[in-house]
Formats: C-alpha cells, structure tokens, sequence
C-alpha cells in the first residue's frame, strides 16, 4: 500500500509531497509517482507521528471505562502513533507477563503501538520494587516505571528505583505528591479557592519538595528521573535549575495544565477534578514559558477515562482525572502555537521527537518520533493547523465522557494519522 | 426569593431581612399551645443526612411538622454511599418518591450545590463538609439582631477552628451583608488557605490575638474544635489551645458589658470555651437553638410554600 501525500507543509516549513510506501518515507520532494492513495495537504502540516509519555488505557481491570482497544482508537484520533500505558490498572502492571499482555492487546488493536509502562513498587504500594529487571528483558522491553497516581514517596524506594533502573537505561516517572503534604483527600489548589469552598487543600509545595528530593537523588544515583504532569512554577524552576547543573531531568506537562485554571472548580464539578489539580494562571503561564524555552520537554495527555458514576459522587469523592488525548492538539494549537510560544517544529519536538526519546522508543525494531525524512518510517500526523473546532464529548471515541473541554472552542485539527504507512485516521475520523 | 438555599451567596440583604421577619413571626408560634400552622400542609420535606447531625435533623424536622409538612428523615450514612451509589443515583431516587423539598447534611463541601442541578424540588443546604451552613448564620443573624437591634455597624469576632468551619464560612457572608464587621481569630494553622486575599475581597479581618480583639468586639462567636485536630497536629495540646483561643474565666472580663456569647454546639466546655461564658447571663446558646426552629419554618414557608403555590395556580 502506497500513500501520496500532496502540497503538505513540513515541520521545517517548507512544502512538499510526500511518497509513502511498505511503511517507510520513500520520497519527499514533487513527486510524479502515483500511488494507491492520495490525500491533498494543501494548507495542512504533516508532523512525526504523536508519542503520549502518559496514558490510562484503564484494561485490565475497568473495562466499561476504556480498554487498550478504545484508547487505541482516541489515541489514533488524536494524532497518536505510540502511547504509554501507565502501569495502575487492576491488577497493575507490576510483572513482565502483565506488561506483555498490555503489549499484545495493543499490538491486536494495531491502531498505535501501545507500549507497558511498568509500576516501580508491586502494587504500586511504594515499599518493594517490583521486577523491573524481568519487566526490562520481557518482550514488553519496558523503559520506563512509575508508580504514577501514587508518589514513589520514600526516598529510599527511589533511590534503589533510579539506581537499578540504570542497568537496562530506564527511567522512574514520578508522580511527584508528598503524602504528608497532600493526602489521598487532597483535591484543589491550596490557595484563596480552596479556603473558600471548603475544599482539602493539593499546594504546590507537596509537588515541589518532591521534584527537589528527585533530581538531587538523580544527581547522586547518577540515573535519570523524569516528572510526571508538572503543575507548579516551582517545580518549573527546580527542573530548571537541575538541567542547568547537568542532572539528568526531564519533565512533561499535560494539555489541561496548560489551559485551565483553578477557579473552574468554583461549581464543584468533578469534571475538573484531576491529579495534579488545575493550578492558578500564574502556574500556567510559567508552566507554557517553560515549555517554549525546553525546560519542560514534552505535552504528555495523562488520559484519564472514568466510568460516569465515578464521577458523579460528592467533589471530594469523585474519581481524579479527565479525558486527554482527542484533544491534545487542538489545546497545544491554541496555547502555544497560536499565542506564538511555539513553532511547528516545536511542536513535533514535544509532542513526538522528545517524549520518544523520554521513553526510549527512538530506536529499536519500531522506531517512534523520527524525523519526517526519507527512510524513516511512516509514522505521520497530518494537521489541520486552522481548523476552529468546538469540543463535543459525545463526538468521543473514548468509552468515558469525563471531558472537561466540551463546549470549548480550539484550533487546530488532527485530519490523518498513519502508523507505519497505515492509515489509522482519514478526514479527521477512524479509517 | 431564592429557589434552593446552598449558600447565603443565593440570599439578597432584602431577601435575608424578609426571612428574619417571617421567623420572628413563626417565632410566636412556639409560645402557644398547639404549634401548628397549615402553611406546608400536604407537602413532603425529606431530611437527607449522609452524616451525624441530631440537633440541626431535629431542628429541620420540628420546623417542618409545625408547619403542617410531613418530614421524613433518610440517614445515608451507612447505607447506599457505602455501597458505592453515586450521589446522583441516591439523589434521583429519594426524589423519584414525589418529594416537595430536600434538606441535605453531607460530609462532602459542595454536595449539596451538586445535588441541586440535578434534582427539580428545592434543596436547603444543612451543612456541607467544610463549606457552608446557611441556616445556622441565619439564625445567627436572628439570635444576634434580637439582642442587638439592627447589625449595621456591629463588630463580631468569630474565634476558632476557622479553617474547618461551614458555621464560620456561612457567617461570615450573611454578617458582612447585614453591614456589620467581622474579624476572624484563630491560631495560623486553622485560617484557611488564601484567607489574605479571601479576607481583602470579602471585607472581614483576621486576628492571631484573641485578647486584642475582644475588647473591641459586640458579640463574640466561639466556633467548636474538634479535639481530633490535635493529631493532625495542628496546634500541640488541648491546653495551649485554651491558653491562647479560648474564652476563658478571665477572657470575660475582657467583653465590651452585655456583649453576647454565641456557639454552634455542641460546646467542648474546658477547650474552646469555659462553663463560666457558656451560661453567662450574655451567653445566647440556648437562644440560638431556638432560633434554629423558627428559621428554619422560615426558609421553609419560602422555598416550599410559594412554590407549590405557582404550581397550583398555573395548574
């Protein structure tokens, strides 16, 4: 099968066709050649195939929620050619056999590579590490670990975590949350909002001293830590500070801490009840600053589906978390792209090129976010870089609904994805 | 007037004096023999309680049979919550047996507000976690005009567990409107988050020093502290506690002559206030709970009465 992509416009910004063929880039330039299918990018950005640092696919486990299946296919919707499984299902991602089973389901939905994310600690309970090593040489090849929903709190669980991890390159995602400074209960900014509604107060306090503690233990474990949903202006600038010293961080920011803000919880509407919670504006701007300049270095969605009635409880007993990746486009479109803070090619470096990298899929028998060249594979995202979109939920693809951006209105349009030369997505909807 | 009662937010200056006035009037209806008005009669009132309450349940529930209802109490706690029911399925249900009006006690900040867009009676707030009680400032209000005449002008101080308090939080909203002012006192840990931009915004003041207030206050409101705070270690023992926030023996003698003293209950009598300021001859604890009845019929009459009212005259 052969695809011709025509007239589109290349991270670099220059125009060309596109040749795709047996999976690989064949030709850029004006090509001649006829192929099976043509699809006319006049006015579109083709971009490297999306790469999501933080997924939950929720299978096995809660499967009215979203199975790998379901996620594969919002994924592909949104642009995605790889997605990271986060490893807090039921039960967890805690062995080499669960993480292969997440890769096959993956690998038999075949819309994008699904890639296990392996727990640090068995049952993410944070006391033991879990068989990481086993998880590493499995045919899951899981890199990276987190513990992510729980804080791999005890410093010297991370320490042994950063330091084991080492043998076989891999990296600790952490979800950076001092339990002593923001317990289970914790559910809005800790700030004047918080103290009004009555709300358990998350400060950014608790996310910060735990990026602080992390990137001096990477430093003294000479390892490599990366931060999960950065939320906080300190935490931006402890990363800051360690890249600076040469520390081995990376971090990643989700789409929703880019645009919302704390105050959308004035209603009590668990719609917007998410871990890390949405911070003020001034978290915000310095959360997009950081994402320009590098220091954070990737859009990671955190998709996060809920069944409808576990949101539907009391604020404080309703499920953490929202829906992320049909989305994550169309709001780095509008944040960032539109207001000037990044470039295209930026855009293909934190949505693809980076969290690749982060998660070592850059390289290997199938190489994600490599660069739109000839002979890279066909991992491609065709964008419509000005498409006004007004976010319907029910539109979703998701099996959850828990959609905090329904009845906005975005730009930015994902029109075709295509893994490895296939396409998954065609004219914006499943091919 | 209001169609649910979440917040003293949803109540104007106006429309809170007019439910003082009409509790002043149901007020009487306590001193005769049969207590009884027909103003509710054939509507149904469920008290939905998904946490403890046994005074402010009793409270709604005497205010509603007086006024002819027939009151039901429901106690969630234990029941389809623990099971894993939403809120919605349990709030639809309750609501799916024909009710006129719902009065929900939840553990939970915002319950309340979340339950009202989703069911079509009326529902009165009676307490949502560490959010709001809007019947127990208004009868406050009640208590504290009776005494004082008009608040405008007066200066309360509302001492204690600020941080964990919907009593203080509905307060402190009903007696800036009411035009009086408010300083808040209590040690740094339990002011609320934000409570500096909160306090500039909404008009009050806040205090660490309970002795230098006191002197300058018409009415001093003692808030409850819950002795399990001392393990989240938010102040060291019950002792400095009392020491430094509570309304002491001697503190009495720092109040402005007949200044009243006022608390939610129930009283931990020893930590946050003495027996000596609990049953002083200024101490309005018992006019409170009296109050409580007589505005609750109130808010009652006029969310529930008028509403049936339109119904019946549109049917």
């Amino acid at each position: 099968m052969s695809t011709l992509i025509k007239g589109a416009t290349l991270p670099d910004g220059t125009t060309s066709d596109v040749l795709v063929a047996d999976g690989v880039i064949a030709e850029i330039g004006k090509v001649s050649a006829t192929a099976e299918r043509t699809i006319d990018a006049d006015g579109l950005r083709l971009l490297p195939g999306f790469v999501d640092l933080h997924t939950h696919l929720r299978e096995p486990g809660r499967e009215d929620a979203e199975t790998v299946l379901t996620g594969s296919r919002a994924a592909a919707v949104g642009g995605y050619t790889a997605v990271l499984a986060m490893a807090n299902t039921n039960p967890v991602t805690d062995t080499a056999e669960a993480a292969e089973r997440v890769l096959d389901l993956g690998r038999a939905a075949g819309l994008v590579d699904v890639q296990p994310v392996g727990a640090v600690t068995k049952g993410l309970a944070g006391e033991e590490l879990a068989e990481l090593g086993l998880m590493a040489r499995s045919r899951a090849k899981v890199r990276v670990f987190s513990d992510d929903g729980k804080c791999v709190h005890d410093a010297r669980v991370m320490r042994r975590a950063l330091e084991y991890v080492k043998a076989f390159g891999g990296v600790v995602s952490q979800h950076s949350q001092d339990p002593a400074l923001a317990g289970p209960t914790a559910c809005c900014h800790e700030g004047e909002l918080s103290g009004r509604l009555g709300l358990p107060g998350w400060p950014g306090v608790a996310e910060e001293v735990i990026v602080a503690r992390d990137v001096m233990l990477a430093r003294h474990t000479g390892s490599r830590v990366h931060v999960a949903h950065v939320s906080t202006a300190g935490s931006v600038e402890v990363i800051r500070w360690a890249k600076a010293q040469g520390i081995d961080v990376t971090a990643e920011v989700t789409p929703h801490h880019l645009l919302l803000t704390t105050d959308l919880l004035a209603g009590y509407d668990p719609t917007f009840k998410v871990n890390p919670p949405l911070r003020p504006s001034e978290d915000v701007e310095a959360l997009r600053t950081a994402l320009a300049d590098g220091t954070i270095d990737a859009v990671a969605t955190d998709h996060a589906p809920h069944a409808r009635h576990d949101k539907e409880h009391a604020f404080v007993d309703a499920a953490f978390g929202m829906l992320g990746l049909e989305t994550a486009l169309p709001v780095v479109t509008t944040v960032m792209v539109e207001n000037g803070l990044l470039d295209w090619a930026g855009v293909a470096r934190v949505m693809s090129t980076n969290p690749a990298r982060i998660a070592g899929l850059a390289d290997g028998d199938r190489p994600q976010g490599r660069p739109v060249a000839v002979g890279e594979p066909a991992n491609l995202t065709l964008v419509d870089p000005s498409a006004q979109v007004v976010v319907d939920r029910a539109a979703s693809v998701s099996l959850s609904r828990n959609n905090p951006w329904h009845d906005r209105k975005l730009t930015g349009r994902v029109i075709a994805t295509l893994l490895r030369g296939t396409p998954t997505v065609l004219e914006g909807a499943l091919a | 007037m209001t169609r649910h009662l979440l917040s003293i937010d949803d109540l104007t200056v106006e429309e809170i004096h007019e439910i003082l006035t009409t509790a002043t009037e149901m007020h009487d209806v306590q001193k005769r023999a049969v207590k009884k008005l027909p103003a509710l009669r054939g509507r149904t009132v469920i008290n939905l309680f998904f946490e403890d309450s046994t005074r402010t349940r009793s409270s709604f529930e005497i205010a509603g049979k007086w006024l002819s209802a027939d009151v039901i109490n429901l106690s969630a706690k234990g029941s389809s919550a623990s099971k894993g029911e939403s809120l919605r399925d349990t709030a639809l249900t309750v609501t799916a047996m024909g009710i006129d009006g719902l009065v929900v006690r939840h553990a939970a900040s915002g319950a309340a507000e979340q339950i009202s867009r989703w069911i079509d009676v009326p529902v009165i707030n009676a307490g949502d976690g560490t959010h709001e009680h809007p019947t127990q400032a208004l009868l406050d209000a009640y208590a504290l005009t009776r005494r004082l005449g008009s608040l405008e002008g007066k200066h309360v101080a509302i001492v204690g567990d600020v941080t964990h308090s919907r009593v203080f939080r509905s307060n402190v909203k009903s007696l800036v409107k009411l035009g009086a002012s408010v300083t808040v006192v209590a040690p740094p840990t339990l002011m609320p988050a934000g409570v500096g931009d909160w306090s500039k915004a909404a008009g009050f003041a806040t205090s660490y020093d309970l002795d230098a207030v006191l002197p300058q206050a018409d009415a001093v409101m003692m808030l409850r502290v819950q002795r399990e705070r001392m393990s989240g270690g938010f102040f060291p023992t019950a002792r400095e506690y009392t020491v430094g926030y509570g309304l002491t023996r001697d503190r009495l003698a720092l109040l402005r002559p007949g200044a009243p003293i006022l608390h939610p209950g129930p009283m931990n009598r020893g930590l946050e206030i003495s027996p000596d300021a609990a049953d002083a001859a200024d101490s309005l604890v018992l006019d409170q709970v009296s109050a409580g009845v007589a505005v609750r019929m109130s808010v009652l009459y006029h969310l529930l009465a008028g509403d049936g009212q339109n119904e019946g005259a549109t049917a």
